[in-house]
């Protein structure tokens, strides 16, 4: 049987309410998983990459993998104390502290600027440079393309954090903003877990 | 991003008629058809430039075109079919105006990022056409742009590639995020994920297939353009490199592609047969499964591009009998599609002509493709004329057949007013005879010793090549009546009324063409989108 | 199901196996074979023809005959039957392909090794002391490594008997011949019937492929990556040997021959190419 019944709870047209927006419900944090789920195959084929060729491609001799672990060590902390701060940021805003909610948005983006910092130390003083080996193209690459997410997120908490002040968009009940932005933080460093697994440990 | 309604798209701020097909417009309909002509635009250069392909292999000696030139012909000539072509039409064009429709929304899930995939499109592929013009030289290294041979053909053309291809990539990731969240979330209330019609699953799974496998195309061709801009060395076999990595990363988009190419065109021969042969889909489920299960294996058989490749036996023996499994599911929808046919009441149109030859030209290149994959028939006729035959069986015989088929099928619920049926079946007749002309004797030139790619071959080839640049011709000459037709009805054509072919799903129940908001008052709730023949049965 | 029916189909059927069979059997669409894995190629080639003979011309006479028959009449504005599936039908129609889809695996695997393509390349090239002493690739060097290709054991019907090693180089747009036993180098292929021949290919720039359709054999010549392809030429004659990877403008141009000699012929050959003979 094609019933074509009516629609129960009418989808209205009226200008200004959305049938698709409020009335059905917020999906942009499922688009943005989504698409994180893409970012991360993207992330999955440069770690695929890297495996390879270093299971296959011997290097020429004087090259190495050893890498020096102290500094990407703070670094790999100060990430992960960064996804707590952040989550911390999302609980104060949610209970309506947005000022709270700030500082802990400014932490995490201080935690990512000093990830950054620290990034930026350790390239200072490899013993390589990007075109010397496969090694050093591929390690470039890999925490290159990493660091660029992680400038993107502290980009994207500094917006954050102003729109948490008074009159921002941001508020205890619209923080899609927020939100999104904190998913996206817990991808950046669940990545570079993975990244630092594989290219500084293995 | 804010979820706009659909009714203040067409506000003070939105153009109207024609001219808002040249706006930014939110309206999944408009963005749809924007894509469809984009879309044929680009068809018509792609076919020119297979023009000068053919041309130039009519005779065994290299004689038309210069040998650099010819290379560039056939990597744009690949390009273009594939990404600004078939892709964008099969899926963006078809999934935008009909998956709204099927769920029973007013627009898709983000019609702002709607708009943004659309727009990436015109600018990429005018980037790329350009590079032949500005850039010197365009991409010279086949559409699978294989290093070392792209780091060494002219930089400035093979970057242009790059980016366009990067665009087009971004392109379709966005559109597939936005079919993803449109059909699993976004359905009216009381209709079930089973209740939907068969392209609504095709672009489901042919959507997860982008989001999975696009990132790494873009991964990877990130990856060449350093090698070319910034002379790193990941592809570069001189400083290190591993060229079969490249192979390995570009045909794990690449095989799967060809999914993205033929999954939505199942899911819209699945529309069109049931209308016009008055009959259910046969074995709805079975079809819902089969698809999941092309989704999974499409994802682990990209290395039986590479079987010559030097790749290791063990991997070669993974990937031939992985590859020979996807003829399981796919068989399954074709016997579906034969019996949705038994014992019903067919009306022979154009619309069904485009898809009962789609169904024989698909079988065909499905059977050579079984073949394809198993390492030893693969090794003789791998990079040959074989190849080129069996895959235009799939995404011309396959996929293009079907886009003109569901353009005679919808093309009334567009515009309100039917196609000519007797131009119609011109055009079927001449694309049918022409594309056979063209591609079955390309399957004896490669078993042969024709290899592909070349300007100049054996001259004992020469009367099937040139046998086959007569198909090309008759391939060219069947754009006339399309284009004729679409003008001329477009003028004056029949008026189709709202549902000229009597069908159940959503979008026919509409006015032709529909309202902003897709229906002038609430979605209707279509929980069995094949109920033909239902209603007799309970009178006899 | 009426007797009548069954019968029918059961005729239809059969022809159609047999026309499938025949078809496959008889059309020839492959040029001359020149080495033993040609006939066994042949086979494999002959059976695949004729199962996709009998699907596509069933699976096309089906649809035919489905739009012929259930053709709508005019002004027949009905429904056909509300029938929404079948499972046992599906069941069918999925164990069908199943089976015929593992068989051709199964199969196909079988000549795969006949043709040595199981055999495995690397620890072959540490064995194989009579060519090694000879050719004294860098052991031990990780450049001396085979990434892919067919191997020389395992060969089906391979004669026994010392292998002829040969080290292609494919370059824009020629392939090198070089024979390290006797140190002659050739624009040219030349082996005799009879015997194992060893390709050890490399390429210099691009990506080549090393192609004798009247061997059946294919493989890619990468730079950096050593392949190996082996083979045992049967029928004395000269054959094209192609390029079937795009590497540049004269792509169309990369041909070279091989000459299959008969044995004697093939040692005359060897003499007078020779060079440095006195030394020797």
């Amino acid at each position: 049987m094609t019933s074509t019944t009516p629609l129960q709870d009418s989808v209205t047209i009226e200008a200004g309410h959305s049938p698709a927006g409020e009335g059905h419900g917020d999906f942009r944090l499922f688009g943005l998983a989504t698409f994180l789920v893409a970012d991360g195959m993207t992330f999955a084929g440069f770690f695929a990459a890297y495996l390879t060729f270093r299971a296959v491609n011997p290097l020429p001799e004087g090259g190495i993998y050893e890498l020096e672990l102290l500094l990407p060590t703070i670094n790999t902390v100060v990430l992960i104390i960064s996804s707590f701060t952040f989550h911390r940021a999302g609980k104060e805003c949610r209970a309506g502290q947005l000022g709270a909610s700030r500082l802990w948005l400014a932490i995490t983006g201080g935690l990512g600027a000093i990830f950054l910092a620290g990034q930026m130390v350790e390239y200072f003083n490899l013993p390589f440079s990007l075109t010397d080996n496969l090694f050093a193209s591929t390690f470039y690459a890999l925490t290159g393309f990493h660091g660029l997410h992680v400038t993107l997120g502290v980009i994207c908490i500094a917006i954050v954090a102003l729109q948490t002040r008074q009159g921002g968009r941001i508020s205890a009940s619209d923080h899609f903003g927020l939100e999104a932005a904190e998913l996206y933080w817990h991808f950046v460093d669940g990545i570079w877990v993975v990244l630092y697994g594989i290219l500084y440990l293995l | 991003m804010t979820l706009a309604n659909p009714s203040d798209f067409d506000g003070n701020l939105q153009p109207q008629g024609w001219l808002r097909y040249f706006s930014f417009s939110l309206d999944h309909k408009v963005i749809g058809l924007q894509y469809l002509v984009c879309g044929f635009i680009f068809y018509l250069i792609g076919g020119a430039l297979a023009g000068v392909i053919r041309t130039e292999l009519i005779s065994p000696i290299s004689d038309f075109v210069s040998r650099e030139t010819y290379n560039e012909v056939l990597t744009l000539h690949g390009t273009v079919m594939i990404f600004l072509w078939i892709v964008p039409v099969v899926n963006g064009a078809f999934g935008n105006y009909l998956i709204p429709f099927y769920v029973g929304a007013r627009d898709m899930a983000f019609p702002r990022l709607n708009a943004v995939a659309f727009w990436l499109i015109p600018p990429a592929g005018i980037l790329l056409i350009s590079s032949y013009f500005i850039a010197g030289a365009a991409a010279q290294s086949g559409w699978t742009a294989y290093p070392p041979l792209s780091l060494t053909t002219p930089a400035a053309g093979q970057v242009v590639w790059i980016l366009s291809v990067l665009l087009l990539g971004g392109s379709s990731i966005f559109g597939g995020i936005n079919f993803i969240a449109t059909i699993l979330k976004l359905r009216r209330p009381g209709l079930k994920l089973m209740m939907l019609p068969m392209y609504c699953w095709a672009m489901l799974g042919t959507s997860v297939l982008v989001v999975l496998s696009t990132p790494v195309l873009a991964g990877t061709l990130i990856l060449l353009s350093f090698d070319i801009i910034a002379h790193t060395g990941f592809f570069n076999p001189t400083m290190g490199g591993n060229v079969v990595v490249y192979q390995h990363l570009f045909w794990f988009y690449s095989h799967p592609a060809v999914y993205i190419m033929v999954l939505p065109a199942f899911g819209l021969v699945s529309e069109i047969l049931p209308i016009h042969a008055r009959k259910p889909l046969f074995g709805y489920t079975t079809m819902v499964y089969s698809i999941m299960a092309i989704v999974f294996l499409g994802l682990i058989v990209w290395a039986h591009h590479m079987f010559t490749s030097g790749t290791p036996p063990w991997m070669r023996l993974f990937f031939t009998i992985a590859t020979s499994f996807i003829a399981v599911p796919t068989g399954i929808k074709f016997f579906n599609w034969l019996a949705t046919l038994w014992g019903g009441k067919i009306a022979l149109n154009s619309a069904m002509l485009f898809s009962c030859a789609f169904i024989v030209n698909f079988v065909f290149g499905g059977i050579t493709g079984v073949a394809l994959a198993q390492v030893p028939f693969d090794i003789h006729v791998h990079d040959t004329y074989f190849v080129v035959g069996h895959f235009h069986y799939i995404v011309y015989g396959g996929t293009v057949f079907v886009i003109f088929g569901s353009l005679y099928h919808w093309y009334p619920k567009f515009t309100g007013r039917l196609l000519n049926e007797d131009l119609g079946r011109l055009h079927f007749l001449l694309t049918f005879v022409g594309f056979n002309l063209c591609f079955a004797p390309q399957h004896w030139l490669g078993l042969n010793g024709m290899p592909r790619r070349v300007a100049e071959y054996d001259p004992a080839f020469t009367t099937l090549n040139q046998v086959s640049s007569v198909g090309a011709l008759l391939m060219a000459i069947s754009t006339l009546p399309l284009l004729i037709n679409v003008v001329v009805t477009a003028i004056n054509g029949k008026e189709a009324g709202d549902n000229p072919w009597n069908a159940l799903t959503s979008e026919w129940l509409t006015s032709s063409p529909p309202p902003v908001e897709n229906w002038h008052g609430e979605a209707p709730l279509v929980t069995e989108p094949y109920g033909y023949g239902q209603h007799q049965e309970t009178k006899a | 199901m009426p007797i009548r029916t069954v019968l029918a189909v059961l005729t239809a059927t059969t022809a159609l196996v047999l026309t499938g069979l025949w078809v496959g059997y008889n059309v020839n669409m492959l040029p001359l074979g020149a080495s033993s894995n040609a006939s066994t190629y042949d086979d494999l080639f002959k059976v695949l023809f004729s199962i996709g003979t009998v699907l596509f011309l069933g699976i096309v006479i089906l649809l035919v005959y489905s739009l012929f028959r259930f053709r709508r009449r005019s002004g027949d504005l009905s429904d056909g039957l509300a029938i929404e599936g079948n499972l046992p039908l599906e069941i069918v129609w999925t164990a069908i392909p199943a089976v015929v889809v593992l068989f051709v695996g199964l199969y196909s695997y079988d000549i795969y090794e006949r043709m040595g393509g199981m055999a495995t390349l690397n620890d072959h090239m540490a064995m194989d002391h009579g060519a090694m002493q000879q050719v004294s690739v860098k052991e031990g060097d990780t450049a001396g490594r085979v990434w892919g290709g067919i191997g020389v054991a395992g060969m089906d019907a391979a004669p026994a008997g010392p292998v002829l090693p040969v080290e292609v180089t494919a370059m824009q747009f020629a392939f090198i011949f070089h024979y390290p036993g006797s140190d002659i180098t050739s624009g040219e292929l030349h082996v005799p019937t009879g015997q194992q021949v060893e390709l050890r290919m490399e390429a210099r720039d691009v990506i080549h492929a090393f192609w004798v359709p009247q061997f059946r054999l294919k493989q890619d010549v990468i730079p950096g990556q050593p392949t190996v392809l082996s083979f045992t030429a049967t029928r004395a004659g000269t054959y094209p040997i192609i390029c079937a990877e795009l590497c540049g403008p004269y792509h169309g141009g990369m041909r070279s021959n091989v000459v299959v000699h008969e044995p004697d012929a093939y040692d005359n050959w060897l003499q007078q190419n020779t060079p440095n003979r006195t030394t020797t």
